[in-house]
């Protein structure tokens, strides 16, 4: 078992290595030819000798990116140039806002119809309707009808993040074992007591699969939502620098996106494997 | 003004003169007493005195032993009463203080931008935030919002949203042009042997907005040229940053849009300049700084203010000697975000045009703040050729409604500008004079059009 663990690690080192290498090769500089002292000029004009942005960036230039901007993360030069640490804080706070007003819409909602299959059957058509809609979809309404931008953009993390949730909670609760309702039903506990003591936390691991799905949804929505709306955050951040053209720092912040999505996944796996039980 | 002189030793200083308010400066709010100035310096006499003589009685026992004007003379050689009224005074008058303003990322953004890091805004004692913005559809959102208090808008913008078209309709007011010419159209490298528009056939062009005056030169251009804008090209609307990838992407053959990313373009090896819009109308205006007309209404001396501060910018920018500086001010990822390279070849006019020729064009981009009725006029006449309005349209009304002549003439003075006597004057169009007296023998003028 362990020297599997340490296998794999060597063959993501591996694979890490000859991906870098590969895209060293692919960029390497090609000559265009001497230019000519005539229209020098226009050559001085058009930046040649000069750092800038043409083709793919070399691996090089995009560790520098790394190292400048995690050199110093919090810097704040003004309103529309911020350190990558606050942009990364400013999309974290969004997303904690919007997908904790889906849970608290989510659960209870999916508690109460999990518990009554009238109820589902009549919420499913809603939910199956809204549930694959983009979130960019909403933006235009949001933005219209709110009135406010930087709400706009918690509101279209609630309403992307809320679905999944409300689908595993009811899901959930729906199928806890018949045997344990029976037995509560039996020692007549009352209900408030049964939803809290018996079915939440049999239905606990559902829901909380249900929870890590929404976070990963509101991870990717964040992004494309203040690349429309813009102002602060991640999203921005990629917005602004691709205006630039410049794509060493736009693959930083990708990578930073992936990042943080993996370690807010973790968080949540972590908070699973608290809540599993074995029958 | 009915607050009291405090170096009147039979006057009482506590309680106000009809004996219903705590003191006086409470009776005059409750009155409505105006001549806020007069007012202000009498508040700080009084507290000044009320301080030096805790007791009432002590004043008026000092003033008829030394009398008034000694005891004015002494006190005001110690405190000094015209820098505490100067203080008040800009305080009492700007009715808010912390604004938003909106830009996009381009160099005719250039005044209302270079305002901020020059300190403009702040010495006529506003704090003003620079709030960049990805596209123009979100800047009419934000400014109907109310999230922005003013913004960089495409000339055009204002008579829209003011008309209700496009939106719903919000009276906007354009206080001053912020730039004329600097658009240019650009085409993909590709392209380089396709110089004749009429081989423009099945081209995907890009301009930054419908209510845009690239939207209106760029059609006017083709159209001039026997194409029609909206049968033989396509016309998408591509906000201005993403012109130039688009443009690589190969998504575009050429945009009419505003610089830096023409240059840009040219700078990247991905396009070439194939004419500057000034070639099409020399002096034309591309955008203005406008605020909505109930933030005018409601903030006189915020607006006065900010007028001021943005006008200051202007002089400062159409001075040629000033563009180099400008270049470097505005290069930074807090504002436009370019290579200051490419900035320089956009405000000095001289630039590499893309296919091997250096050009010199002083005036590519001049920022001329005069906002001209006539401009509105030939907006409209535009609107109206393409369909985006239809019927009566009531241009001299509307241009005297949405563009402030007479505010910008009395503020360019107030900042040293020479403005010009009149507000309206002819212009030329690829050659074509428009008389602004004569809209609408002017839109018939025109074989295509969709009235």
């Amino acid at each position: 078992m362990k020297s599997e663990s340490i296998k794999a690690a060597l063959l993501s080192v591996i694979i890490f290595l000859t991906f870098i290498g590969a895209w060293y090769i692919a960029t390497l500089p090609r000559d265009n030819g001497p230019v000519s002292t005539a229209d020098a000029e226009y050559a001085a004009l058009m930046g040649k000798g000069a750092e800038k942005s043409g083709g793919f960036p070399a691996p090089g230039k995009v560790g520098q990116a790394f190292v400048e901007h995690l050199a110093d993360p919090f810097y704040d030069k003004g309103p529309n140039d911020k350190g990558i640490g606050i942009q990364l804080a400013h999309s974290l706070g969004r997303v904690g806002l919007g997908f904790l007003l889906a849970t608290l819409v989510a659960i209870p909602v999916g508690f109460a119809i999990g518990m009554s299959p009238l109820l589902f059957k009549a919420f499913n058509p809603f939910i199956q309707v809204l549930k694959p809609i983009s979130p960019l979809a909403w933006m235009p309404l949001a933005l219209y009808s709110l009135k406010d931008s930087s709400v706009s953009g918690i509101f279209v993390i609630f309403i992307c993040s809320v679905w999944p949730m409300l689908i595993n909670t009811a899901f959930g609760v729906a199928s806890v074992r018949r045997d344990w309702i029976n037995v509560a039903r039996t020692l007549e506990v009352r209900p408030l007591r049964k939803a809290f003591l018996v079915i939440l936390p049999a239905a606990a691991p559902t829901i909380l699969t249900g929870m890590r799905i929404s976070m990963g949804i509101a991870w990717l929505v964040i992004v494309a939502a203040e690349m429309l709306v813009g102002g602060t955050g991640i999203g921005y951040f990629v917005w602004n620098e691709w205006n630039n053209l410049a794509l060493p720092n736009v693959i930083f912040a990708v990578v930073m996106i992936g990042v943080v999505g993996m370690l807010l996944d973790l968080a949540f796996g972590s908070l699973q494997k608290l809540v599993t039980y074995r029958e | 003004m009915s607050l009291h002189d405090p170096f009147d030793p039979n006057a009482a200083m506590s309680g106000c003169s009809c004996g219903r308010h705590a003191s006086q400066t409470q009776h005059d709010i409750a009155a409505g007493a105006g001549v806020i100035d007069a007012l202000n310096s009498r508040v700080i006499q009084t507290t000044v005195m009320r301080a030096l003589f805790p007791k009432d009685a002590e004043r008026r026992k000092f003033l008829s032993a030394v009398g008034a004007s000694t005891a004015w003379a002494a006190i005001s050689s110690l405190i000094p009463f015209g820098t505490l009224e100067a203080m008040a005074q800009e305080k009492g008058s700007l009715e808010k203080k912390d604004l938003k303003i909106g830009f996009i990322p381009i160099t005719c953004a250039s005044p209302l931008v270079m305002a901020d890091p020059l300190g403009f805004y702040k010495k006529q004692g506003l704090n003003v935030t620079v709030i960049k913005t990805a596209g123009w559809a979100l800047i009419r959102d934000k400014v109907i919002n109310k999230e922005y208090d003013a913004s960089h808008m495409l000339a055009p913008m204002p008579i829209a949203m003011s008309m209700g078209v496009g939106s719903n309709p919000m009276p906007i007011n354009v206080a001053t042009i912020q730039n004329i010419n600097g658009q240019a159209i650009t085409l993909h490298v590709k392209h380089k042997d396709k110089r004749d528009p009429k081989m423009w056939k099945g081209f995907k062009f890009a301009v930054p907005f419908e209510y845009s005056m690239h939207n209106f030169l760029l059609r006017y251009y083709v159209a001039e040229h026997g194409l029609d804008p909206d049968k033989d090209i396509q016309i998408r609307v591509v906000p201005p940053p993403e012109m130039v990838a688009n443009l690589r992407a190969g998504n575009l053959d050429g945009y009419l849009g505003p610089d830096p990313f023409n240059q840009r373009a040219v700078f990247d090896e991905v396009g070439f300049i194939h004419i500057l819009s000034k070639e099409i109308w020399d002096g034309h205006p591309c955008c203005s700084f406008g605020a909505p007309t109930a933030f005018v209404k409601e903030n006189p001396n915020t607006f006065a203010a900010l007028y001021r501060a943005v006008l200051t910018a202007a002089a400062m920018a159409r001075d040629p000697k000033n563009r180099p500086i400008m270049a470097e001010v505005l290069a930074p990822a807090n504002y436009l975000n370019q290579p200051k390279a490419v900035l320089e070849q956009v405000l000095t006019g001289k630039f590499a045009d893309g296919l091997g020729n250096v050009r010199t064009v002083a005036d590519r981009v001049d920022f001329d703040p005069f906002p001209w009725y006539s401009m509105a006029v030939w907006i409209l006449t535009q609107m109206k050729r393409w369909g985006y309005i239809k019927g009566d349209v009531r241009y001299k009304d509307i241009a005297e409604q949405v563009y402030l002549v007479t505010d910008a003439r009395k503020h360019m003075a107030e900042v040293g500008l020479a403005a010009p006597k009149e507000n309206f004057r002819k212009i030329f169009v690829m050659g074509k004079e428009f008389d602004p007296a004569k809209p609408e023998p002017y839109l018939n003028s025109f074989a295509m059009k969709r009235t």
